[in-house]
């Protein structure tokens, strides 16, 4: 065996025998290693805990193992000895949970009938990687992964983490859809929740009733798609085929969306156009034109997501437009066809991938999105708030809220298979290898004039609609009262300095505690994703394309769906971490692991393979080649997925919303509880101050890296940037 | 650390399969300690994948692998001795050529003083003396390649390969850095394997080569073996130009064999052929042109004519079809229609089984 393996045995024992197994309530350690704070050991041996045993039996065998050599029947009873260990593990995990819940037949059968247990705590965390990694350098002593006990335990943890944090409560849901309280299989009940009529009904159409809330969500999401990606095409082109002036400005507005958090815009627009608001205000003073709450409901939220979203189809279209070679419009071109001819017969179809690939972003992302429905949906449902009452509200009912889930997973599940498999296959792809050394066409000016038409309003909105959020905490009440004051600022953020250094604003607990877990999990995230990158990406085993396809998926789960999944999960033994910071921790992590993932393998793209065999052949073995060769060569990708996880940590709110707590409250959640008290203009200050932040953050960043290093042809950076997704709501 | 000093490479019914393709079919041969032996072959011939699982990158599907005697099948690259120097060298680009050339003995954990001391000796060896603290990307390809051969030769592996080493240089300078390696192997003592698909270069710097062609091995042997005694219609025309020509041989007597090529007839080697129609290699230095009708020569009407300096390239239409000429008597410059009479050399025209 090697010490490697030996140190994981040691590590595993550790856990058995000297960490309490449980995690204790307020870590208190009172009768240790008895009782609540016991060690497994200790609770086996006094017949507290006897379904433990198995788990101390397989590490037993694994240590008789210790004095074998290293060949591959050792690696063949250790890989066994680690998987029975797993699945005894896991086995009384999800079998003896609370009093009669769990699986009382598998209960019974490992000696635990009627037994109950609190969640898992750091003894049974240790033991259980303890047991992974057995299971992995058992595999690695077979041979697998060329021998690599560093690469085979990487793919395990990732596996591991994936199949706990996304793949079980995924699953939860899906089973609280299907069963009742008690735990019984409901088929009809599921049936009649899910074709119900507040889901699927028709009855805007004909009678004058609110339509279902699944064809509000999906009339909203297509509105949006076809809206943003038109703005977003007319962007483009006059950016790069038109002399317009502004591209710097493009640049900023290409950034605005990553650093502001989601319902920010639709705050905005409610004091600018809400029954008060300054511009309702001014139309009713001068020209008598009656307030009205237009703004709330489908108008308001499509208006919101269509700021918010713009500028993602906007990256994705830049990209594509850019794609296209001239030399093959200059070929229209000199076979006789006129600016208008070449656009319709050349540029159109070969920009119809990309138009594609921006609807359904703009479609997922406002599927997904949730703040701005909630701040100006008004009586116009759609799923995700829909879910969020579901939970939160009076009816509680969980059972609703999974079968919703279930719905809206399924939209953005069929959104994204969509854009994988059907685009995936038929991108025109035009740069070769080859140097282009034509010049784009000027685009027709009919064109030029639809676009500049389109474009104007936009920009204006958005601009104004910064300014309002900027300036808005500094007057008593935007819209009313436009006294200049500090109070809002004040509220929040006070410091008093008369008893030393005191932070007593009301905004400074979630502020701070935001941005721990931030800088907390950003490290995690980027460590994940990039491992994840370079499982992916350099090495060859079985189950890769499963993997990929999982860090995949994670991309299409909105964060209204994961953050109920969470709760439904992990407030019950063997993982019972809700309230807990830990818990925010993991759903960032989580949340953000595929923009780790993406900018890893990006960045390992542009890394050739054979540096890595060149480490190999000189003696290195993985993770030398890894912490050597490998990481130093992806530094932009590993400061672009900090900081991509850290802002977009602090900026979410529709995943987070369910699993804040009093002691854990966050900045989104913050401020969405302000709006809901009415109180904008601490709101729109707390945003401010987040905006800020988060662009000197980006802006620091951006200076200490420099840009990436993408624009080969001289492309602006902006085409760097189409690679991130931008999702969050 | 010990020298171990060069070591032999065994395969024995090596195969490797991708899926449903096999790159590498059942392949078997043996390099000896010591010696410079030639993989060639045409793109996609499995060459580069053979001296891929030589160094442990891949791992063979089937078969055995030993190196120095020692079964090393399943041995990952990082626990064999062995050092490769890649096509695109594959310098580390954010280390200096010092950093680049002691990376093998810093990974094995080697003191940082020992280690570039180590590199230094082999930077010293290859002529880049003067160069450590200059980056990869400010060296010409020729510089950068050397430090490559440097970083590969510090650990003093037992076997060194080298994977189309000169794909990236320039013609003339193609042939100097070949004779470089070819005299380090041979002043180091190294075993070394090497993959090419220019047959003049694995022609010029090898002691054995092994031509490849659809994942098999089509012929073993020394330069001279495979050019002349090629084992196959593909290795003649692999190595060096040829025509290949229907025949029939006409009688065999006493290992030699009387052929009749077209209206022409020769004696040759009979390479244990029996009388019937068979195949026939001619280099095209071995067809000798005459204007005047001489005994047992070949009619025929010239159809190109070009002049190359020290030669002339000739397309002479006979009635075995078209063939390949070379003629070093670049002042009779034949124009297009004139009849000539092709005479064979005593070498060059091989009867291939």
């Amino acid at each position: 065996m090697r010490p490697a393996t030996r140190l994981v045995l040691l590590t595993g024992w550790l856990g058995y025998v000297l960490i309490p197994w449980y995690l204790p309530e307020g870590m208190s350690l009172a009768g240790y290693p008895f009782g609540k704070s016991g060690t497994a050991l200790a609770l086996v041996l006094s017949g507290a805990a006897p379904w433990l045993a198995p788990i101390g039996v397989a590490l037993v065998l694994a240590s008789l193992l210790s004095v074998r050599q290293e060949n591959a029947t050792t690696g063949k009873l250790l890989a066994w000895i680690g998987f029975a260990g797993l699945v005894v593990f896991f086995a009384q995990g999800f079998a003896i949970t609370l009093k009669d819940q769990g699986m009382p037949t598998l209960a019974a059968l490992l000696g635990g009938a009627g037994a109950a247990q609190p969640g898992m705590g750091f003894g049974a965390l240790v033991t259980l990687v303890s047991l992974l990694l057995l299971l992995c350098h058992g595999l690695a002593y077979r041979g697998l992964c060329r021998g690599d006990v560093f690469t085979t335990s990487s793919i395990g943890i990732v596996i591991m983490l994936i199949a706990l944090f996304i793949f079980l409560p995924v699953s939860t849901i899906l089973r609280s859809a299907l069963v009742d309280q008690s735990g019984n299989l409901v088929l009809g009940e599921f049936v009649e929740r899910f074709f119900s009529p507040t889901i699927w009904g028709l009855g805007c159409l004909g009678a004058n009733t609110n339509c279902g809330v699944a064809w509000n969500t999906l009339i909203l999401a297509v509105l949006t798609g076809v809206i943003t990606t038109l703005l977003g095409l007319a962007c483009a082109l006059l950016i790069l085929r038109t002399g317009m002036p502004g591209k710097r400005a493009m640049r900023l507005l290409t950034v605005l969306p990553i650093i502001t958090p989601p319902f920010v815009i639709g705050l905005a627009l409610i004091l600018l156009f809400g029954r008060s608001g300054l511009f309702s205000t001014f139309l009713f003073d001068w020209f008598g034109v009656p307030r009205s709450r237009w703004i709330y409901g489908l108008p308001g939220v499509l208006l919101a997501q269509v700021l918010a979203f713009a500028p993602i189809a906007f990256l994705v279209l830049i990209g594509v437009v850019q794609g296209i070679a001239p030399s093959l419009e200059e070929a229209s071109q000199t076979l006789g066809a006129k600016r208008w001819t070449t656009f319709r017969t050349v540029t159109w179809p070969l920009l119809r991938p990309g138009l594609a690939n921006a609807f359904l972003l703009g479609f997922v992302e406002s599927m997904a999105d949730f703040g701005n429905p909630l701040v100006l949906g008004g009586n116009f449902e759609v799923l995700s708030t829909k879910i969020f009452f579901a939970v939160v509200g009076a009816a509680h009912n969980q059972g609703q809220a999974a079968v919703l889930a279930v719905v809206l997973l399924g939209f953005t599940l069929a959104a994204f298979w969509a854009q994988q498999y059907w685009l995936g296959s038929k991108s025109y792809t035009t740069v070769t290898g080859k140097g282009d050394s034509g010049l784009p066409t000027p685009l027709p000016r009919r064109i030029t004039w639809i676009s500049a038409l389109v474009i104007g309003p936009w920009v204006a909105l958005t601009a104004v609609i910064y300014i309002v959020i900027l300036m808005g905490g500094f007057v008593k009440t935007m819209g009313r009262d436009h006294t200049p004051t500090l109070q809002h600022y004040i509220t929040g953020f006070s410091i008093d300095f008369s008893r030393g250094l005191y932070f007593d604003g009301s905004a400074w607990p979630s502020f701070f505690t935001t941005l721990k877990l931030a800088a907390i999990s950003a490290p995690l995230t980027a460590l994940i994703g990039l491992l994840t990158a370079y499982l992916l990406t350099r090495q060859r085993f079985a189950g890769r394309g499963a993997l990929e396809f999982a860090t995949m998926l994670s991309f299409a789960i909105p964060g209204t769906v994961l953050g109920v999944a969470y709760i439904l999960a992990f407030n019950v033994p063997p993982v019972e971490i809700t309230g807990t910071g830990l818990i925010l921790v993991i759903a960032f992590v989580f949340r953000n692991m595929p923009v780790g993932v993406r900018s890893g393998i990006a960045g390992l793209s542009q890394i050739d393979k054979s540096l890595d065999e060149a480490s190999a052949t000189l003696s290195a073995r993985s993770f030398t080649t890894l912490w050597r060769v490998v990481l130093p060569l992806l530094r932009p990708a590993l400061v672009a997925a900090l900081v991509y996880s850290f802002v977009r940590s602090m900026t979410t709110v529709s995943a987070v919303i369910f699993l804040v707590s009093a002691e854990y409250n966050l900045a989104t959640a913050y401020i969405v509880g302000r709006v809901e008290a009415g109180e904008f203009g601490l709101a729109i200050a707390y945003s401010s101050v987040l905006i800020v932040v988060m662009a000197i953050g980006i802006s620091l960043i951006q200076l200490g890296v420099g840009e990436r290093k993408l624009g080969r042809r001289g492309t602006p950076a902006l085409a760097s940037s189409a690679a991130e997704p931008i999702k969050q709501g | 650390m010990s020298k171990a000093g060069p070591a032999s490479v065994e395969f024995r019914n090596v195969s490797m399969r991708y899926g449903a393709v096999t790159a590498v079919d059942n392949v078997s041969f043996t390099i000896e300690a010591g010696k410079l032996v030639t993989l060639l072959g045409p793109s996609g011939c499995g060459k580069t994948t053979t001296l891929r699982m030589i160094a442990g990158l891949e791992i063979a599907s089937e078969g055995e692998i030993l190196i120095g005697g020692k079964d090393v099948t399943r041995l990952s690259a990082a626990d064999r001795d062995v050092s490769m120097v890649f096509q695109s060298y594959a310098l580390f680009p954010h280390m200096n050529v010092l950093d680049n050339a002691a990376y093998g003995p810093t990974v094995k954990g080697l003191p940082k003083a020992k280690a570039q001391e180590m590199a230094l000796e082999k930077l010293a060896l290859v002529g880049l003396k003067g160069f450590e603290k200059r980056y990869p990307s400010e060296l010409s390809g020729g510089q950068q390649q050397r430090v490559a051969v440097a970083r590969a030769l510090v650990l003093e592996p037992q076997v060194l390969l080298f994977d189309e080493p000169l794909s990236n240089l320039d013609a003339k300078l193609r042939r100097r850095v070949r004779e470089e390696i070819r005299e380090l192997q041979q002043t180091l003592n190294l075993t070394v394997a090497y993959v090419t698909h220019d047959q003049e270069e694995a022609l010029a710097v090898s002691d054995r080569i092994i031509v490849m062609s659809n994942s098999r091995i089509a012929q073993e042997g020394t330069p001279r073996q495979l050019y002349e005694e090629p084992a196959d219609a593909f290795v003649a025309d692999f190595i060096g130009d040829a025509n290949m020509v229907d025949v029939t041989v006409k009688s065999v007597a006493d290992g030699r064999a009387a052929v009749a090529i077209g209206p022409a007839s020769v004696s040759l080697a009979a390479r244990g052929l029996q009388p019937g129609p068979a195949k026939a290699a001619i280099r095209p230095q071995s067809l000798l042109v005459s204007r005047h009708e001489s005994q047992g020569a070949l009619p025929g009407n010239v159809r190109k004519c070009a002049y190359l300096g020290n030669h002339l390239d000739l397309m002479i239409e006979t009635a075995v079809g078209e063939l390949f000429v070379i003629s070093h008597d670049v002042d009779d410059m034949l124009v297009p229609g004139t009849p000539v009479w092709l005479s064979f050399a005593s070498s060059g025209v091989i009867l291939v089984p």
